[in-house]
């Protein structure tokens, strides 16, 4: 297990927003986490990243407790995140969104560069081409050099995601990297995650978008008020009765 | 003009070049904060501990000149670090009156400080300050944030200054990035103030009252936070501004006194009425409006 979720909770207020949910991710596995709105997946990204503590259970990598991490250690460890709303650095371009990202990555020290070290200036060239090049995988590098804010909604998330690949993750929590984006867009989105899981990255892909959830994820887990009711192959989950009430409501 | 009159120039505003190079140092020390989005207002605390600790060592010490402007960047930036740590939690409005209540107290220590006098403060401190040193602290500066920008951490700042829970799933450590911002502006309002101390040959706590710092902070406002030419623009502005009212008011009939003053906030609210961004954005807006003007133009004319 590379990543384990075991009854994680977390309240706001009087109100039980994930209440004791578990599971777990293996390495190079797409696992979908889908549920009704408010069911708690965001708060669950929220807590794997380190934004939020649980009030309760445990979450951890690689077998050790990252739970109690502020999100800066928790990125270093290996995990990094995309965002429901958008957030990029608006004022910086692309490009510079995405080398931000490679912060962790990144390694020749200031004082080179005050020293005119060309050791520096070749780090810095190298990742510079290194963000081109994750620019192009998402289909963006002719936007490289717009500044964040003046790009369309859908490009935006494809930025995040390439901001949230720079940093070479183990582990990717998209939520919902495809909202607004037209079929032709969802699709090729789907390519990279694919792609991105055959490299040995794990996804865990909150998404409203069921058809595509269906086809890429190997597992898909289902929340409902905070509570995991269903956790198995896609095939087998859109079968499930607590999946289809949960969706459509029960008879009657 | 001869070579008599260029004497008496340079002698005559030697002192603006120096406030100048000296305003534009306090302007870079609130910038530094600024550029990772913190609107810390410590800096005339700063500026007292240094101009303090270097004036204390030329009065009462060998050191040299050089090593009292080291002891003027080094204790503020010590004194930084555990001011820094509880009050960068807070954010806006909340860090900078946390961050006036530790210049005022800095201030008010040193008013009931029998040791250096009380509000009286120190004077007949060694002038070893001058054009060169101001200026070559300043280029000192200016070098730094120069490189800065573009680096691996000056990227990490201006995520910071973006937003700051984004850059912290970047894997940035956001406290120690604004620690050190906090550390860095505070050294160098320390130097500004151990060369100031060093120039003007007296320090008193008044010197550095709450009214210091908003000039700081209005200096880099009105110059331009976008560049670091910005800050240094803004302080030249403002540190000329009065000294030309005075040698032009007279022609104009302008009166000696507050009128002056009401000239000066005037032109204040002008520049950032209309250059949101700053004196350095000028150009910028100037070649919009010609494009814009040229295109209105080219549409009238077709």
């Amino acid at each position: 297990m590379l990543l384990e979720l075991r009854s994680v909770e977390r309240v706001f207020g009087g109100l039980r927003a994930v209440d004791g949910a578990g599971f777990a991710l293996d390495a190079g596995e797409i696992r979908g986490l889908i549920g009704p709105n408010g069911a708690g997946k965001t708060t669950i990204i929220n807590m794997i990243s380190g934004l939020l503590r649980p009030t309760g259970g445990s979450i951890q990598l690689d077998g050790a407790p990252i739970d109690r991490l502020p999100p800066h250690r928790i990125a270093a460890l290996g995990v990094t995140r995309t965002y429901q709303n958008i957030r990029l650095f608006p004022d910086l371009t692309a490009a510079d969104n995405v080398l931000v990202g490679m912060h962790l990555v990144r390694r020749a020290p200031l004082w080179k560069r005050m020293a005119f070290l060309g050791e520096a200036a070749a780090e810095e060239r190298a990742s510079r081409e290194a963000a081109m090049g994750l620019l192009s995988r998402v289909g963006l590098a002719d936007r490289a050099a717009e500044k964040a804010q003046n790009l369309s909604y859908g490009e935006q998330r494809r930025v995040e995601i390439a901001r949230a690949l720079a940093s070479g993750p183990r582990v990717l929590l998209l939520d919902e990297p495809t909202a607004g984006m037209n079929p032709v867009e969802v699709a090729s989105i789907g390519e990279l995650i694919r792609e991105v899981a055959r490299q040995g990255h794990s996804v865990l892909l909150v998404e409203h978008n069921v058809k595509l959830v269906m086809e890429i994820c190997h597992r898909i887990t289902v929340l409902n008020f905070g509570r995991v009711i269903a956790d198995a192959a896609p095939a087998e989950v859109s079968k499930d009765p607590a999946v289809i009430t949960a969706y459509l409501g029960s008879e009657r | 003009m001869s070579l008599d009159a260029l004497r008496d120039f340079y002698l005559t505003y030697q002192s603006v070049a120096a406030f100048i190079g000296l305003n534009g140092l306090l302007a870079l020390s609130v910038y530094a904060t600024l550029s990772c989005g913190q609107l810390s207002l410590a800096n005339a605390g700063f500026m007292a501990l240094g101009a303090y600790a270097a004036a204390l060592l030329a009065l009462h010490t060998s050191w040299s000149f050089p090593a009292t402007l080291l002891a003027a960047a080094l204790l503020p930036a010590i004194v930084a670090v555990p001011l820094g740590l509880p009050v960068l939690r807070l954010h806006g409005v909340f860090l900078a009156i946390a961050t006036i209540g530790f210049g005022e107290v800095v201030r008010l220590g040193f008013v009931n400080w029998d040791f250096t006098n009380g509000a009286q403060g120190l004077v007949a401190i060694p002038q070893r300050a001058g054009l060169a040193s101001i200026w070559l602290c300043l280029g000192l500066a200016l070098f730094v944030f120069w490189r800065l920008k573009g680096s691996r951490p000056g990227m990490a700042l201006e995520s910071i200054r973006e937003d700051e829970a984004a850059a912290r799933t970047m894997g940035i450590d956001t406290t120690r990035y604004k620690l050190s911002m906090l550390a860095l502006g505070a050294a160098l309002a320390g130097v500004a103030g151990g060369l100031e101390a060093q120039y003007t040959f007296v320090v008193t706590p008044n010197g550095f009252s709450f009214g210091r710092v908003v000039d700081m902070l209005v200096y880099a406002v009105v110059g331009g936070t976008g560049s670091i030419f910005g800050p240094l623009i803004g302080a030249a502005f403002l540190t000329v501004l009065p000294e030309v009212l005075r040698e032009v008011g007279p022609m104009v009939g302008l009166p000696p006194g507050p009128l002056r003053l009401f000239v000066n906030g005037t032109v204040l609210l002008l520049v950032i009425l209309f250059l949101p961004n700053g004196i350095v954005s000028l150009p910028s807006r100037w070649r919009e409006w010609r494009s814009s003007r040229r295109s209105a133009r080219a549409a009238g004319a077709a």
